[in-house]
């Protein structure tokens, strides 16, 4: 297969970028994007032009790193995958293909199609975990937790935290990504103790971290490789206007 | 050099207890004076720099991706094991102890081991306080299944996602500490060297992998937990980033490096089918469970699955391996896949595959069993592949996954360099010749919350009184100096071939020469192929863009360099360990039907290999197993 | 205040003018009466809804809902603009959510110039215009309505605003309830289904009242 490919190419924080044309050809059909890209990028470095940067690892879609925009939707426009999983034989042969970076304030590009997601990280680390020593945990049957409790919490653990949710949506937000961690510890009875802290400290960092307030568009699950419902946002809400309503400050 | 392995006397249960009450301690007051370096924030490296920070260590912790959750361990999924004995089937520590160090076949320290049992009932409990989503039963306590390998049921899990929640559960810890300003966390950043100073392990040399500026960063102790180096087979089921360059610099600066050539060939992983192939993807051993794995009786056969009726099939690994079945251990399935393969019975356009079947289990269970316990991997499959596995079988083939060698450590997890430790995969430690299922995450998770933080302590209870260690000194300007030079080195040669060709070729070499069976005239061969291309590696390699900014050409080719460097040592230890063992399989030494012969008399030792320099023979030094509690015997899963 | 507190006030307000609305839309009911008792019933309440002291005081929530509606939208719209100064080449939002849920700002807009025009037309006429007397001796609104909906671009306006607020509640309905935090596996359905209802519902409801005048006394 031949594509025709036009890429933001930026060659580092501070300058401007563009996109930019390429032709690749001969792509088989069951080569990844990841794999089409790594193909350019063998003819890039034939002609001795830098490769282009973009940001991936397991190449299985469960680490979360890789993620772009491929003709306007996150992660291409198959449901529920990361860009790795995405396999070129769902575009047709000669199709021209944008390729972005996400596009957030709260995610500034670092090189080409990287960008930095550190706010996420910092999001969680205002709260986004139990806090519990190492070595102090009760043995691990002393509280049951009904079984649907945990498959729900699973579901909103599912969060590989890829960004897509803020590249896609229209004010860039991060509710969806804030509200999985959230939901995921709050169904929890071992997450529930410090539930009402979490809530308040997680909003306050995702609002610092300069992210867009959420429309309930949900653009952000419909396009979250894992699925992630919205659910989750309205029990981020809950857990948000509970906090608000009970907290002495 | 003498291997002093620092086993603790007394009774084999009691080893670990002992030791630890015999660790020197560290007042909360001192600890706060001393600084520690994380090289890697994946499941042992983010335990660690957590665990060590809640002690009041000040921590630094490094890892090369952009965030600490991406570290690998997010991609096991099968499960984690733990002697819990929860399924009242008779499972105890000892029992995951024996089925460990068996697993292992005889080529990893009883105390260790048995340590690692022993403290996988505290993980579980540790994840679960972490709020790791594990599966449960309807009365909500602790779900378990069985994993390969084993008879019981002892494998906590959470769908397929086991090793992501159990990351996330660290990554959280670790982030609090963040918070509270014990752990200062910088992604994107590659160790290039290791910094002695006395002989003492002092501080690692890093790249800005952002801005390509050469950090230094200094602390009393450094500890590596960067992972396994399976990717030096380029394809693998490891993330792309994986490498080993930190225990490869960490070798090269004086650390032995221990049975390089024991590398896992993980059984069950969707078959390479194209040149453009980045990778190759894991389907979770514990589809084992209730998928049967065949291959045609008649050789070429190109009907399809469903069309071969069950006389027709060969469920090779129930015919040889009758009480184990589809649960053999993962290096005896895999080599029975290769055979079955090399015999003229593989399926798929390859010819390099073997079906795994879960129409038995369908038919037996119901779709929404089967929908329940493998469905996200079930989607994985037919994402990549594009068939759907409820319909048609899935097709595997072996794949290199995991690397049970790694720098040699002490009981106390240090390597040979004082101050440097080496925890997770990294390390040598408890998987002997073979890792069992669901053990790695196991053995991160207990080096990093468990064992290094108390075994650290007691080495850096000498450097209370140290004071902060200075970045401007000597040994860290020559180390940035060296690491500068040879990145300048790289670009200067601007060649002819892709640092990605070259590491293709390094992995077919390796593959074919040095995976699942070996033997002296391939390894030989293999030796002086890996040399000459290490040899126009240097000659005409091109790596375009510069040193400054991000430049993942220059990361790969810099992996790369040591790559050629450690394939050679892995060519050197499979040549060097003359017998069949776990995963080393070496053709010359098999028994009449086929299966693995050790060598007890000559080769009952860890292989420890010291750096001569990137042109001399490595040293080699043997630390003798020596089996107190326990009586090797032969393997057998028949 | 952080954009979740302002959405919780936008759908606080929002749904008091959702209640605003079932009791006005109720109130407006006896236009589809047969004549004469619409003109009469129409203009007794009408008067009744002046007179009322604790209307005046709903009617003064209503116009600080609006307000307050609109003013915060305003305010989250900056930050949600300037949250993405950078924006995509190639963007194809359409395949992920509905155009109105994007377009909340825009339905907004519309309502609230059709609100202006609306208050014109009829409010201040009622108060300050020169109106007729029925036949109970009532200011005549009922003729003000009559007389306006005569113009068929004027009727057809309002029935195009009135599409406008049935999208911009299909949207303000669901997402009010999700930020307020409502949620059930279960029952989650039913809420969504009577927000569509409730939507459709009212909008119809609304466009009906112009069509019939316009139609049947003309």
């Amino acid at each position: 297969m031949r594509f025709h490919l036009k890429i933001w190419r930026q060659a580092g924080p501070d300058v401007a970028g563009r996109m930019v044309d390429y032709d690749v050809e001969n792509v088989p059909g069951e080569a990844s994007f990841l794999e089409m890209l790594d193909v350019l990028n063998e003819t890039l470095v034939a002609r001795d032009e830098p490769a282009i940067a973009f940001d991936h690892d397991c190449r299985e879609g469960i680490c979360g790193t890789c993620g772009v925009m491929i003709n306007g939707r996150a992660h291409g426009s198959l449901r529920g995958v990361t860009t790795c999983q995405l396999h070129m034989r769902s575009f047709a042969d000669g199709d021209t293909i944008w390729i972005e970076p996400w596009r957030a304030d709260a995610f500034p590009v670092v090189c080409d199609l990287v960008v930095d997601r550190s706010a996420l990280d910092r999001i969680v680390q205002a709260g986004g975990y139990t806090s519990v020593h190492t070595g102090t945990a009760p043995e691990a049957n002393s509280i049951p937790v009904p079984r649907h409790a945990a498959e729900r919490a699973f579901d909103a653990a599912a969060c590989i935290g890829c960004g897509a949710c803020v590249a896609t949506c229209k004010n860039a937000s991060a509710m969806l990504f804030v509200a999985a961690k959230v939901s995921h510890l709050a169904l929890l009875p071992q997450g529930r103790v410090e539930a009402r802290d979490r809530v308040r400290t997680m909003i306050a960092r995702m609002e610092q971290e300069g992210f867009g307030g959420c429309s309930n568009t949900a653009a952000c699950s419909a396009e979250c490789p894992r699925d992630i419902s919205m659910e989750h946002i309205a029990r981020l809400n809950w857990e948000s206007i509970k906090a608000r309503i009970t907290s002495g400050s | 050099m003498s291997l002093d392995a620092k086993i603790p006397d007394g009774p084999l249960a009691e080893k670990w207890s002992r030791h630890q009450a015999g660790l020197r301690l560290i007042s909360p007051a001192n600890k706060a004076k001393i600084d520690v370096l994380v090289v890697g924030a994946g499941l042992a490296g983010a335990s660690a720099a957590a665990s060590l920070a809640e002690l009041g260590y000040n921590v630094t912790c490094l890892c090369f991706q952009d965030s600490a959750r991406r570290a690998h361990s997010v991609a096991a999924q099968g499960g984690i094991n733990a002697a819990k004995g929860y399924q009242n089937d008779g499972d105890n520590v000892w029992r995951l102890f024996v089925d460990t160090l068996r697993g292992g076949d005889y080529r990893s320290r009883e105390a260790n081991v048995y340590r690692l049992a022993e403290l996988s009932l505290r993980v579980i409990d540790q994840a679960v306080a972490q709020g790791v989503p594990f599966a449960r039963e309807y009365g909500g306590l602790l779900a378990n299944r069985s994993f390969g390998g084993v008879q019981v049921e002892r494998t906590f899990y959470a769908r397929g996602q086991t090793g992501q929640q159990l990351l996330m559960g660290a990554y959280g810890a670790l982030l609090r500490q963040v918070e509270r300003g014990k752990v200062r966390m910088l992604p994107r950043r590659e160790m290039l060297d290791l910094v002695l100073v006395d002989g003492r392990a002092r501080g690692v040399i890093a790249r800005d992998l952002q801005t390509g500026r050469l950090e230094r960063h200094a602390g009393h102790a450094v500890v590596l937990a960067t992972g396994g180096y399976g990717t030096i087979y380029y394809l693998s089921t490891l993330a792309m980033g994986c490498n080993a360059s930190a225990v490869w610099k960490a070798h090269v600066r004086g650390a032995l490096f221990a049975n390089p050539s024991f590398t896992q060939i993980h059984p069950t992983c969707i078959p390479a089918t194209l040149e453009t192939q980045s990778k190759l993807t894991l389907m979770s051993e514990s589809l084992r469970n209730d998928g049967r794995i065949w291959a045609p009786r008649k050789s070429r056969d190109e009907r399809r699955p469903e069309d071969i009726p069950d006389d027709e099939r060969d469920y090779y690994l129930e015919r040889k391996y009758p009480s184990y079945g589809n649960l053999a251990p993962r290096d005896i399935a895999s080599r029975a896949a290769k055979e079955i393969c090399d015999a003229g019975h593989g399926v798929g356009p390859t010819g390099r595959g073997v079906y795994l079947d879960f129409a038995d289990a369908i038919a037996r269970q119901g779709q929404t069993v089967i929908r329940e316990r493998y469905g996200n991997l079930f989607d994985l499959y037919e994402k990549i592949t594009g068939t759907n596995p409820y319909e048609t079988p899935m097709r595997i083939y072996p794949a290199a996954h995991f690397t049970m060698g790694g720098l040699w450590v002490d009981y106390d997890l240090m390597t040979t360099v004082p101050g440097l430790f080496a925890i997770g995969e990294c390390n040598f430690a408890d998987h002997g010749a073979n890792r069992l299922g669901a053990n790695s995450l196991l053995q991160a998770c207990v080096d990093g919350y468990f064992i290094l933080p108390h075994t650290i302590t007691d080495y850096l209870a000498d450097d209370i009184r140290t004071g902060p260690v200075p970045a401007e000194q000597p040994p860290f300007e020559t180390a940035e100096r060296e690491v500068r030079e040879r990145i300048d080195r790289l670009l200067a040669i601007r060649g002819t071939t892709s640092p990605r060709r070259f590491h293709r070729d390094l992995g077919i070499t390796l593959w074919n020469h040095c995976g699942m069976m070996r033997n002296h005239a391939d390894l030989e061969r293999a030796l002086a192929d890996v040399r000459a291309l290490r040899e126009r590696f240097w000659r005409d390699v091109h790596v375009t863009g510069s040193a400054d900014g991000m430049n993942p050409e220059l990361e790969k080719a810099g992996r790369l360099a040591d790559f050629l460097e450690l394939g050679e040592l892995i060519v050197r230890d499979a040549i060097a360990r003359n017998e069949s063992c776990g995963a080393h399989f070496r053709e010359e030494h098999q028994t009449d039907d086929g299966e693995a012969r050790r060598d007890d008399t000559e080769f009952m030792h860890v292989a420890a290999w010291g750096h001569a320099g990137p042109d001399a023979a490595p040293q080699l030094h043997k630390e003798p197993l020596v089996f107190e509690s326990t009586t090797p015997t032969v393997r057998s899963y028949k | 205040m952080d954009t979740i507190a302002q959405k919780i006030l936008m759908a606080l307000t929002g749904l008091f003018l959702c209640l605003f609305l079932v009791v006005h839309l109720v109130g407006n009911l006896p236009l589809l009466m047969p004549l004469p008792a619409a003109q009469l019933r129409f203009n007794a309440y009408s008067e009744a809804l002046s007179h009322n002291p604790l209307i005046r005081l709903a009617s003064l929530v209503t116009l600080a809902s609006v307000l307050v509606h609109t003013l915060v939208s305003l305010v989250l719209t900056r930050r949600n603009r300037s949250a993405r100064s950078v924006r995509y080449a190639v963007a194809r939002p359409a395949e992920t959510s509905p155009w109105y849920a994007r377009r909340m700002g825009l339905l907004g807009t519309i309502l609230l110039l059709f609100l202006l025009v609306h208050m014109r037309t009829f409010w201040w006429e009622y108060k300050f215009g020169e109106v007729g007397v029925d036949a109970a001796g009532r200011r005549d609104l009922y003729g003000v309505v009559v007389a306006a909906f005569q113009a068929e671009w004027y009727t057809a306006l309002y029935v195009l605003c009135m599409g406008a607020l049935g999208y911009h509640l299909l949207h303000g309905v669901a997402s009010a309830s999700r930020t307020l935090g409502l949620h059930h596996r279960r029952y989650g359905r039913w809420l969504e289904g009577l927000g569509i209802t409730f939507a459709v519902g009212v909008s119809a409801g609304f466009a009906v009242l112009p069509v019939f005048v316009y139609i049947m006394r003309g």
